[in-house]
């Protein structure tokens, strides 16, 4: 009886140690292979906004390395910050809009977004038939004849509709999206944990998902990035249009306003009087999607005729 | 210093005592245990695939970006929740049967709130990113976003649960009376925080004004009446494995009791659910789109429909079981009620919550989602690791409960610790 106990005893102790050492193996051979000095980096990144201007340098020098490794092509990461005295404002003209989705490609190719097995878009135009324009129930995503606009039919862009007082950034448990002083909301993609309760929060569909490793095809990144906009996306995070960040805090357009071919997507500063953006609220007949979720969006829709 | 080496010993004595209490069992026990194991691999296997990849190795799009994982979720935490129905009635009304398995009741909520917390886990896009989350170590929006809420209430949840149990079990073991006044208090809290993990998860959807099906202000209180019949149905149907399979007693007595809770409660789930339909479908609004989309189909599509009709009528069937005491006091039509009910609700509080709500999206289009094998095997997998924990659970408090695992001065050294 004895001699069993203890034989049932030590068997058991060396059952467990045995599957200690099993465990302990694997995480062994994973730390002494060890993961090269810029992914730990990575990993112990900070959330953008708590960085120090030295780190943000730190950072950026080693996103460029690891795009340059990945994409064969130099990026140059820009984290200018917001010009002074700037709100952001668009304005989308639906009388003229043919429904062409020249926007949607011109936006994709600026913006680095993923080109095939889900194909990342951050404008989407919606059909709709004469007589529908707020139920979108009845709306067509998918419509694809060879000519259009067809008769009888509007069409209505939609993208991320920059709220004053967005849901995204409210739900959003890390903070890893949140209001830039010029009124755009970003994303730190290097920060979000891919909840995606932010996509549930949109009542316009403006964010997408990186379901699958983002892929572009080498000649055709656009290598003039920003930090919270166009740069290559991280597998599994979230991102939305951004207004081209890159571009407007450089004095230039949106992609999309500059690829309209009728020219119903304007731009501007709602701060300055003078504005185009301030002439059409000012004069036209405006309205925003969904103005009773109190979202207050910066995207204006009006009628010329 | 002979009283450190003393204790030392003894806790020595229970690590190996419990090793062996666990390793050995019934060939009944081995082969649950080893059924268990072989879904959980292979339910692993699957998840590696899909961190491999990435989400895209499932069923899940921009327009349904939540699915199956979140549908489990959301169901669980009403399982977890429901321990709270136990802890009520025994310790405020000193309900003597349930008082002796309220023990095991709040093992059965922490091995539920793990599976939520998992469920989580395998949802996360980037589980690298994972430490964003927590306090002080890297930026959590509290009290901003809900899911913030969320992770705090279920972890301290997981925590108090966890707590209560093994101190009182500690006391079993040393064949004391536990300190009431010190234990009390938490009791006492882990009863308003289990309404607080439904009502804060409730919130999570209900906060969003883009998802008019999930923005009614009566899905809180829509969410405590399911809980509180899919967690205690669980609960009777493993009381009933646990007394067949262990020394433990518990009296049929205390399952009628838990049942005709469950009777209230679902009456209570119909009555809800009751109201707001009557609320949708009088008024009509455009905001009825996803209750037709879940009940009869939209523009043609209505792959919920024959799902969401059988979960009505297990539910209605289960609650006139439990209604008629005749039916609710005969063990084989108990049973048949509480299964119903887990199923019915998981189906009502899982998926039939969780895909009408993106469904249509709201820019009106319509994805019909279905989950597929990947997202079927790794929940699997997580459910058998729930049912793994709370076994293994079970089998140190058990014997602990009726004292054939004690301190080793109420036991002969001699003393076999085998249990079945």
């Amino acid at each position: 009886m004895e001699v069993k106990r203890r034989t049932r005893r030590e068997f058991i102790r060396n059952l467990s140690l045995m599957a200690l050492g099993g465990l302990s193996i694997p995480l062994l051979i994973s730390c002494a292979k060890g993961y090269s000095k810029d992914e730990i980096e990575e990993f112990l990144q900070k959330q953008f906004m708590e960085m120090t201007e030295e780190e943000k340098k730190r950072v950026i020098a080693r996103l460029e390395r690891q795009y340059e490794r990945r994409y064969g092509r130099k990026l140059r990461i820009s984290t200018k910050e917001a010009l002074p005295d700037t709100l952001w404002g668009y304005g989308l003209e639906l009388s003229r809009c043919i429904g062409c989705r020249r926007c949607v490609y011109a936006c994709a190719k600026e913006n680095n977004n993923s080109r095939y097995d889900r194909q990342l878009h951050w404008i989407r135009v919606l059909q709709l038939k004469r007589g529908n324009l707020i139920n979108l129930e009845h709306s067509e995503h998918y419509y694809n004849p060879d000519l259009v606009p067809e008769p009888g039919f509007t069409y209505l862009p939609v993208q991320c509709q920059q709220c004053q007082n967005p849901p995204c950034v409210k739900v959003c448990p890390v903070n890893a999206t949140w209001q830039e002083p010029d009124g755009i909301v970003v994303v730190d993609y290097n920060w979000c944990i891919g909840c995606r309760y932010c996509i549930a929060a949109c009542p316009y569909k403006g964010r997408v998902f990186n379901w699958s490793e983002p892929n572009i095809p080498t000649e055709e990144v656009n290598p003039s990035v920003h930090y919270l906009g166009n740069r290559p996306r991280l597998r599994s995070t979230a991102d939305k249009c951004t207004f081209c960040i890159q571009r407007v805090r450089v004095g230039r357009y949106p992609a999309c306003v500059e690829a309209c071919p009728t020219g119903v997507r304007k731009f501007g500063n709602l701060l300055d009087p003078t504005s185009e953006i301030r002439y059409i609220i000012d004069r036209k007949r405006v309205f925003r999607l969904k103005e009773d979720l109190n979202t207050e969006p910066k995207f204006y829709y009006f009628f010329e005729a | 210093m002979e009283m450190l080496r003393e204790t030392l010993k003894e806790t020595w004595r229970f690590y190996r005592k419990t090793l062996v209490v666990v390793a050995k069992g019934s060939k009944a026990y081995y082969l649950w245990c080893l059924f268990l194991l072989t879904i959980i691999l292979i339910g692993f296997k699957f998840y590696l695939q899909q961190h491999e990849v990435g989400l895209i190795a499932t069923n899940l799009t921009d327009q349904v970006s939540w699915g199956l994982y979140i549908a489990n979720f959301t169901y669980l935490v009403g399982v977890a929740a429901a321990a709270v129905l136990l802890v009520i009635p025994a310790y405020i009304y000193q309900f003597k049967p349930i008082k002796e398995i309220v023990v095991l009741g709040e093992l059965f909520a922490a091995a539920s709130v793990v599976m939520t917390i998992l469920f989580v886990m395998v949802d996360l896009g980037r589980l690298d990113h994972f430490w964003h989350m927590l306090p002080f170590v890297g930026s959590i929006n509290f009290p901003g976003s809900l899911l913030a809420w969320d992770v705090i209430v279920l972890n301290g949840y997981l925590l108090l649960n966890l707590f209560i149990p093994i101190y009182l079990l500690v006391k079993f073991y040393y064949r004391k009376e536990p300190n009431w006044k010190f234990i009390l208090p938490f009791i006492l809290i882990s009863i308003p925080w289990a309404v607080g993990i439904h009502t804060v998860t409730a919130f999570v959807y209900n906060g969003l004004a883009a998802r008019p099906f999930w923005n009614a202000s009566i899905l809180a209180p829509r969410f405590l009446a399911s809980a509180f019949c899919s967690g205690p149905a669980m609960i009777v149907i493993v009381f009933q494995l646990i007394r067949k399979v262990s020394a433990i007693k518990i009296e049929d007595r205390a399952l009628f009791k838990i049942a005709e809770l469950i009777a209230y409660a679902m009456f209570l789930n119909l009555f809800l659910l009751a109201a707001e339909m009557y609320k949708e479908y009088y008024s009509d609004t455009a905001h009825i789109a996803s209750f037709k989309y879940l009940f009869e189909g939209l523009h043609g599509h209505g792959h919920l429909v024959p799902w969401i009709w059988a979960a009505m009528a297990m539910n209605v069937a289960a609650f006139l079981i439990f209604l008629i005491p005749a039916t609710r006091k005969r063990l084989s039509t108990l049973n048949l009620g509480c299964i119903l009910i887990i199923l019915g609700v998981w189906i009502e509080k899982g998926p039939g919550f969780v895909i009408p709500g993106f469904v249509p999206d709201p820019l009106g289009e319509i994805y019909n989602y279905i989950p597929n094998l990947v997202e079927l095997m790794v929940s699997f997998g997580i459910w058998a690791v729930g049912a793994l924990m709370f076994t293994l659970l079970m089998k140190v408090a058990i014997p602990i409960e009726t004292g054939e695992f004690s301190h080793s001065k109420y036991q002969q050294a001699g003393a076999s610790s085998g249990l079945h």
